[in-house]
């Protein structure tokens, strides 16, 4: 990807200690420490030092194994967590390439991250459970998402439910039964209907397919696919599943004890991998 | 009232100095924001909590020897709770009047009503609070509640109002209706029915609400917007009275009023009846009818 390619995310330094921290926390850990527990002080590096580009329409895939950082990655970008330095630069695309400032995440105080975080990003979770309210309807479920972003008119909320739910191929006239009465798959789709209600230009998939059987798993790829394709979304897809890499990212990043140890064109990464810790992955899922 | 209730063994006002002055510094906070819910150090006073504590410390902390109170509950002056009350505060507060009339009183202590007639600057409204806060309903963590308040996140809220129209085409919050304070602060306003809600909107006196179990006093200040939560494309709408045999609007059985919010009773020969629940509204018409009545006898 080029670098003057319209951006919309870009990281820099992006560091979340689980601990006090000591001056040596990030030299003693790390995949050549074996360790993301600093000896020194016994902080977590959770995640340390991850620079990263995004630009608009672009599907980045984030790899690893368990622990590795992927979901921290997301929670430090979707602003669930603050990090403990670094910068997260957002270039929104609804205002116009002259006059557009890149948004400082992390400097911005709870009620405005609230606000961009609904109206601007999508994010849907490898568990149903914790991206949608199981005690209201999935109607209900997008409704919110609409209303977090300020529409107040019911007969367009009800619309604007409907047509995401058909898009995302749950029928409608199932739009006022409880997502608990739906199966995996089907939450599933509910989860990206509502991500996308507000028309975000970045959406985050944590490990989108996972526990979902092979056939739905392809279905809900496709459509994530479909949908990119349709509205240009960027998306950062985490996963530890090479198939879901394969198929969706453009780009992908491989992550180890809580830093970046490999990054590149997918086909490249998966073809020819340059470090030893992405060559035992790709290995071994062959 | 009577001398007998009158005990030298209280202070005025029964609150000790202290007390008085916590509640009215939080009375104030609470005026300056309105629709905030301020925390007080609720005391303990000689009725259980949930029967009026709340609203009985904030009338006790406002109340002075001049000072005329009425005691409403559910909009009749003669029921229990409301008796008790009246006893209590004309027992502690020597030189202060009770009365039953709107009009007369300059501070009225109530529960589950707003009195029908318009209330004017110089009285103030006391409502007793069992549930301060709107958000409990869909979020119990008090801390987190606490910050959706601050950032006005009151989506939520609105989600519930969605079901509601989803599965009943319409809200069915038949009393405590979340209402918009400010334009900021969304606040339960304590057990009133919908009906009363239009009131606390721009209106001339000053509403405070006292919750005692749970610890907190709010205000809407007078001349203060208060908007019931809806969606812009859905009215807000008070409680309909309209008869479903003759289509026209019940009347109350004692004093013929149609413009007034109504209790269904059963009636000695056993059929419904509607009455006014504002007691004091009921009996001004009806003593008013009777004047007229009167007025060509003796002339």
């Amino acid at each position: 990807m080029s670098a003057d390619a319209d951006p919309i995310l870009e990281v820099k330094g992006l560091t979340k200690l689980h601990g006090g921290g000591c001056s040596r926390c990030l030299d003693s850990t790390g995949p050549e420490a074996g360790s993301n527990v600093c000896p020194h002080c016994g902080t977590v590096v959770a995640c340390a030092d991850v620079n990263l580009n995004l630009t608009r329409g672009e599907v980045l895939g984030v790899m690893g194994e368990s622990g590795s950082g992927k979901s921290t990655l997301v929670r430090l970008l979707y602003g669930d967590e603050a990090p403990t330095c670094g910068s997260v630069l957002f270039f929104d695309p609804a205002t116009p390439a002259a006059s557009r400032t890149p948004i400082d995440l992390p400097a911005l105080n709870a009620r405005q991250a609230r606000d961009l975080r609904n109206r601007r990003f999508g994010i849907v979770h490898q568990n149903p459970h914790l991206g949608l309210n199981f005690r209201i309807s999935a109607g209900g479920n997008i409704a919110e998402r609409l209303l977090m972003g300020g529409e107040m008119r019911y007969a367009h909320i009800r619309e604007r439910a409907r047509q995401l739910l058909m898009r995302c191929e749950v029928a409608a006239s199932r739009m006022d039964e409880l997502p608990g009465r739906f199966s995996g798959g089907m939450q599933q789709r509910v989860q990206i209907a509502r991500a996308l209600a507000t028309n975000p230009p970045l959406l985050f998939l944590d490990e989108v397919t996972t526990g979902l059987d092979v056939s739905v798993q392809a279905r809900i790829l496709d459509l994530i696919l479909g949908l990119q394709h349709q509205f240009g979304v960027s998306m950062i897809a985490v996963t530890h599943d090479l198939g879901v890499i394969r198929m969706l990212a453009s780009r992908t990043l491989v992550m180890k004890m809580g830093r970046i140890v490999e990054s590149g064109l997918t086909d490249q990464i998966l073809e020819d991998p340059q470090h030893a810790y992405t060559q035992q992955l790709v290995a071994s899922s062959l | 009232m009577n001398a007998a209730y009158r005990s030298d063994g209280y202070a005025f006002g029964f609150l000790d100095g202290r007390a008085k002055k916590e509640l009215r510094r939080a009375m104030l906070k609470a005026v300056c924001l309105p629709g905030y819910q301020v925390p007080y150090a609720s005391r303990e006073m000689p009725i259980l909590r949930g029967f009026g504590t709340g609203g009985l410390q904030l009338t006790l902390a406002l109340i002075g020897p001049s000072d005329t109170v009425k005691v409403i509950d559910q909009g009749a002056d003669d029921s229990v709770n409301a008796v008790n009350l009246r006893q209590f505060i004309a027992l502690t507060c020597p030189g202060t009047t009770a009365t039953t009339r709107t009009r007369e009183a300059t501070l009225i202590q109530t529960r589950h009503r707003i009195p029908e007639q318009p209330l004017r600057a110089d009285q103030i409204l006391v409502l007793q609070v069992p549930y301060p806060d709107p958000l409990i309903v869909v979020e119990p963590s008090e801390e987190r509640r606490k910050t959706m308040h601050g950032e006005a996140d009151y989506s939520r809220l609105w989600v519930k109002l969605y079901e509601d129209l989803v599965h009943f085409d319409e809200i069915t919050i038949s009393h405590r209706y979340p209402t918009r304070i400010a334009g900021h602060y969304v606040i339960d306003p304590s057990p009133i029915p919908r009906w009363d809600v239009p009131k606390l909107h721009q209106a001339e006196c000053l509403y405070l609400f006292g919750a005692g179990r749970e610890k907190k006093i709010y205000a809407v200040p007078p001349h203060t917007d208060a908007e019931p939560l809806t969606f812009d494309d859905v009215a807000f709408r008070v409680e309909d009275f309209t008869d479903p045999v003759s289509g026209q609007r019940y009347a109350c059985a004692r004093c013929g009023a149609t413009d007034s919010f109504l209790d269904e009773l059963i009636g000695e020969d056993g059929r419904k009846i509607h009455q006014c629940s504002d007691a004091d509204y009921c009996q001004g018409r009806l003593n008013a009818l009777q004047r007229m009545q009167n007025a060509p006898e003796a002339a």
